[in-house]
């Protein structure tokens, strides 16, 4: 993974130093709430319900073991023993003191790790497929251009001030696992006819309050002109994006105010001029630096050799582990969705086992997904046993990835300031009521996922089954979308009707999922049985009970 | 709109975040302890004078909200959970110490309110 050179310890170490200063002018009264609050979001510190919350960058959703000691070890001295991994691979600490902020920075400084950029209206976290160096399916690890893109974007001069949060996505693979469609820009890797590897670019894409997917802005871009052309297209949006409305300020909404055609010339123009200008190049020679810090690791020369054992073992690997491109290594994802738990919720302890067992049975590296699990990137087959047997003391064994119970949800009104209804109660409920594996296994892949409010944290309408919890005259109230994905097959999940009380929506759910298992021909995943049927069906039957009560 | 009859003063204390309530020209951290303000007059009144602790650096974004007219409860979720903590971590937070009686209580005033809504916000 990528090192820090000096030029990278200066330049955090300079911002830690300067947020003290600023901390301290906030706290003695030099500087007014209204003149820090910039600062401190563009430090990643928020102010939520309960304290102030701390958003930890993750770049690309890569952690080395020690850095994920060193969060355990905040958690433990700063916070109140855990943190939260989110939909966009970073880790937040919700009970932080502004006091002592300055010294935690300090801290992940001296493990190469930073709260830059994870708020405010700047390019955020950069983030990619959570498989990235150890799937077969790549045509090439997206993460060296993931880092070059943040190093591109981090303090840019030109786009410090945006009109809004702006976030950045890259992928290698046929199947996205990044939500490529779901971001303001992605790069997705490709190769042309020659079977040279170029770049297709898309835009425009985002959740909230307006979902929109991303529009295709070039299918081909050369390696040398993709920071010329990233450039590009944030120079079109600084510059032609609404500063009037906050809920108009956002890339999607330019790219479908004046169409997605209109949008590509005015790229294509910038493009031209920045390639004009010789100023923007990404030298072979730098990407090949860059690429050298994400070399594969060197892995022994084994076979495939599965290792059996018993029924929770079987079960696990059935759904936590994914092929690896070396023979005799998988892909093992460690759910942080436990019946019952706060989902992508990690206590202290949890951390540091983790980064123990990645240092004791894997590259020591640990993977954040959006979805909110970890992953253990490169494990050996035969570990595996012994891998899954210590995840299962830990209580982070279980065998839910990509099922029902594997459930996205933001923190909702239970810690955020914006939210209008508590998200995780409902992911806990649900994840109870189908806690029965056979029963998962039945339903098959299905990706719930809940947001607290309409800024959409939680990625509902990229769920096959989204929840929206809304405030009805003071009272949780919580609405379905169906047929959302934010696969490569990404699409806007329908809203059904009418919201649920907090005690109706698990029922409600429940319906639909069995509408599916009545209604699905063959092979069809719930999403694949909603494109055949529609919505119908399943509204008549998630609204069974007050047609009942009405009659 | 008429101002509602009964509010209380809350902010964020700027060192640490921490939910404050304002009692007395001071501020408490448990909600039992807070000042009900009656009457739009008092709770101006308590708002001007909060104005000074923003301006001594003490708390940040002060702002009333409703309280039931006893006084024992906020109207809003909002308030409720951060008088109290996570519902979902009762270990945490102003409520870790004494209890899940509020959390129970606000369980209790959602069952109220749902079976007073009834079926009718039902349309098909």
């Amino acid at each position: 993974m990528y090192r820090y050179d000096e030029f990278d310890a200066a330049f955090v170490a300079d911002r830690v130093a300067q947020f003290r200063f600023q901390v301290e002018r906030r706290l003695k009264g030099e500087l007014t709430e209204d003149q820090f609050k910039p600062f401190r979001l563009m430090n990643g510190l928020y102010l939520q319900l309960h304290a102030y919350m701390l958003r930890i960058a993750i770049p690309y959703g890569t952690l080395a073991a020690r850095q994920l000691r060193k969060l355990a070890h905040i958690a433990r001295k700063y916070d109140k023993g855990y943190g939260h991994f989110t939909t966009r691979t970073n880790l937040q600490f919700n009970w932080i003191k502004l006091k002592d902020v300055p010294d935690i920075l300090a801290e992940l400084a001296s493990v190469e790790m930073h709260c830059l950029q994870t708020s405010g209206n700047c390019v955020r976290n950069v983030t990619a497929d959570h498989f990235a160096g150890a799937t077969d399916e790549e045509i090439e690890d997206p993460r060296p251009l993931a880092e070059i893109i943040r190093q591109w974007s981090s303090l840019h001069p030109e786009f410090t001030f945006l009109a809004r949060k702006f976030k950045i996505a890259v992928g290698a693979t046929p199947h996205d696992r990044a939500a490529l469609k779901w971001h303001d820009l992605a790069v997705e890797i490709v190769k042309n006819e020659e079977g040279r590897v170029g770049y297709k670019v898309i835009a425009g894409g985002g959740m909230g309050r307006t979902p929109y997917l991303a529009q295709v802005m070039s299918e081909w871009v050369e390696r040398e002109d993709i920071l010329a052309y990233l450039e590009a297209v944030l120079r079109v949006y600084n510059q032609d994006s609404r500063r009037d409305n906050i809920h108009k300020q956002r890339l999607k909404i330019l790219v479908n105010a004046i169409g997605p055609e209109e949008m590509r010339a005015r790229v294509a123009r910038e493009f031209e001029e920045i390639k004009r200008l010789g100023t923007l190049q990404l030298p072979a020679e730098e990407l090949e630096r860059i690429r050298a810090y994400f070399a594969p690791p060197r892995f022994e020369t084994l076979a495939d050799d599965m290792p059996v054992g018993d029924e929770d073992f079987e079960a696990w690997k059935k759904t936590n582990l994914h092929r690896h491109r070396a023979p005799g290594y998988a892909i093992a994802t460690i759910s942080l969705k436990a019946i019952g738990a706060v989902p992508g919720d990690c206590t202290a302890e949890q951390m540091e086992a983790i980064a123990d067992l990645a240092d004791e049975f894997s590259i020591p590296e640990i993977r954040v997904s959006h979805e909110q699990n970890l992953v253990l990137p490169h494990v050996r087959q035969r570990d595996l046993p012994a891998i899954h047997a210590r995840l299962k003391e830990l209580g982070l064994a279980t065998a839910n990835a990509g099922l029902v119970t594997d459930i996205i949800a933001c923190p909702g009104l239970d810690y955020c300031d914006l939210a209008n209804a508590r998200s995780i109660p409902i992911a806990q409920k649900i994840a109870e009521r189908f806690a029965d594996l056979d029963r998962q296994h039945d339903i098959g892949e299905l990706k719930i996922k809940i947001s607290g409010c309409i800024n959409a944290c939680g990625h509902h309408h990229a769920g096959h089954i989204g929840i929206l919890g809304v405030d009805k005259k003071g009272v949780e109230f919580y609405q379905l979308q169906l047929g959302g994905s934010g696969a490569e097959d990404a699409a806007i999940g329908e809203i059904m009707g009418p919201g649920f009380g907090e005690h109706e929506i698990t029922g409600a759910v429940e319906r639909v999922i069995e509408a599916y298992l009545k209604l699905r021909a063959p092979g069809e995943r719930f999403l694949d049985t909603y494109r055949r049927v529609g919505m119908e069906p399943f509204k008549n039957m998630a609204y069974l009970e007050q047609l009942y009560a009405a009659h | 709109m008429a101002a509602p009859a009964s509010q209380m003063l809350t902010a964020n204390r700027l060192l640490d975040g921490a939910v404050v309530y304002w009692r007395a020209g001071g501020w408490v951290e448990a909600f039992e302890d807070g000042e009900v303000l009656t009457g739009e007059a008092e709770a101006k009144a308590a708002l001007d004078a909060a104005k000074a602790f923003v301006a001594g650096n003490v708390v940040v974004n002060p702002y009333l909200f409703e309280v039931h007219a006893d006084g024992v409860w906020p109207v809003k979720e909002r308030e409720i959970v951060r008088a109290a903590g996570p519902t979902v971590r009762r270990d945490l937070g102003k409520q870790a110490g004494r209890g899940a009686q509020k959390s129970e209580v606000r369980s209790q005033k959602s069952e109220d309110l749902h079976a007073k809504n009834g079926l009718d916000d039902y349309k098909i």
